[in-house]
């Protein structure tokens, strides 16, 4: 262990703005790019529901067409 | 020899493949991740010059290497997708793209943290800094590519064409700490000879390397099982993996 104490750790030796603010942009930034991929994960399902109930009513649609004389 | 590579060709295998791999490089990533950075943070000795502050190095360092790593990767998915044509590469062009973009920013960002307490300045337009900005901007230009025509194959071509150019920025960014006088440091762990650093502080550097690119290659990893799933949405494969049962010619056999 390099510091005595959790204030030293905190403290970071007179750096610890720089230091510690550093690490959280960080994480920031790979937290952001994960949620969003996760989000666009959760839309693409979303699409494909879409996709789906549009499909079926066209089908619908066209047995429509055909029953109807 | 390598005839068991041809059916990744088909998006179908490799998203398999990719989903197999997806938990082993996501939970390495983390485990990785938090050894290092606490080994890093706290374990590590301070250094006799630059006291506390070095610690940036920790995250600096890996996500630099893994900039130029990544838009590495882009450039031979990028000549894959014009010379032999296959889809998947194309859309790997665009899944790396934003990652890289991200460990870019990362680099820059902790870079100019770093320096302000040790140089006197956030930023320099100097060598090292200025080509690490534009690979930053040349990932912005092949993601903005990619996105900026209808037809998406004219879209992935271009792109494809950047990133191959935009090689010739990797090693100008590698070897400007030598061809230039510029603030940054020399090169400390890739250069002949042996690293000029403590041991103690070598392997949680090395460590934090390693998570970097367990990290990287799990964010690109699910970015791409996005791409795939995205662009076979209309394909029987994809639907099931997205929850929806593909629609069974039913209903046109009872309009028969």
């Amino acid at each position: 262990m390099a510091f005595s104490d959790w204030q030293a750790f905190i403290h970071m030796g007179g750096y610890g703005l720089y230091v510690w603010s550093a690490f959280a942009l960080s994480f920031l930034i790979l937290a952001l790019l994960t949620c969003y991929t996760l989000w666009t994960q959760r839309r693409l399902k979303r699409l494909a529901t879409q996709l789906q109930q549009r499909q079926q009513r066209l089908a619908k649609r066209r047995q429509q067409e055909v029953n109807t004389p | 020899m390598w005839r068991w590579l041809h059916p990744y060709a088909k998006a179908e295998a490799s998203y398999r493949l990719l989903s197999r791999l997806l938990p082993w490089f996501a939970c390495s990533a983390v485990v990785t991740l938090l050894i290092s950075l606490v080994w890093g943070l706290a374990f590590a000795p301070a250094d006799y010059q630059q006291g506390d502050s070095y610690r940036i190095i920790y995250i600096h360092v890996p996500a630099a290497i893994w900039s130029m790593g990544a838009y590495f990767g882009m450039a031979i998915m990028a000549l894959i997708a014009l010379v032999w044509q296959i889809r998947t590469a194309s859309w790997a062009i665009a899944a790396i793209a934003p990652v890289g973009a991200a460990m870019t920013a990362i680099a820059l960002l902790t870079g100019a943290i770093w320096g302000k307490p040790m140089w006197g300045t956030w930023w320099e337009w100097d060598a090292r800094l200025t080509s690490e900005l534009i690979l930053f901007f040349l990932y912005v230009g092949v993601l903005a590519l990619y996105f900026a025509f209808d037809d998406q194959k004219a879209g992935a071509k271009a792109a494809a064409i950047l990133a191959i150019v935009g090689v010739i920025n990797l090693p100008i960014i590698h070897f400007s700490v030598e061809w230039w006088n510029t603030l940054h440091q020399g090169a400390t762990i890739t250069k002949f000879g042996r690293p000029s650093i403590a041991n103690d502080m070598l392997w949680p550097l090395l460590l934090s390397i390693l998570a970097f690119a367990l990290v990287t290659a799990t964010l690109i990893i699910m970015r791409l099982r996005n791409e795939m799933l995205f662009n076979e949405i209309h394909r029987p494969w994809a639907q099931a993996e997205l929850g929806v049962n593909p629609p069974v010619a039913v209903s046109q056999q009872e309009t028969r």
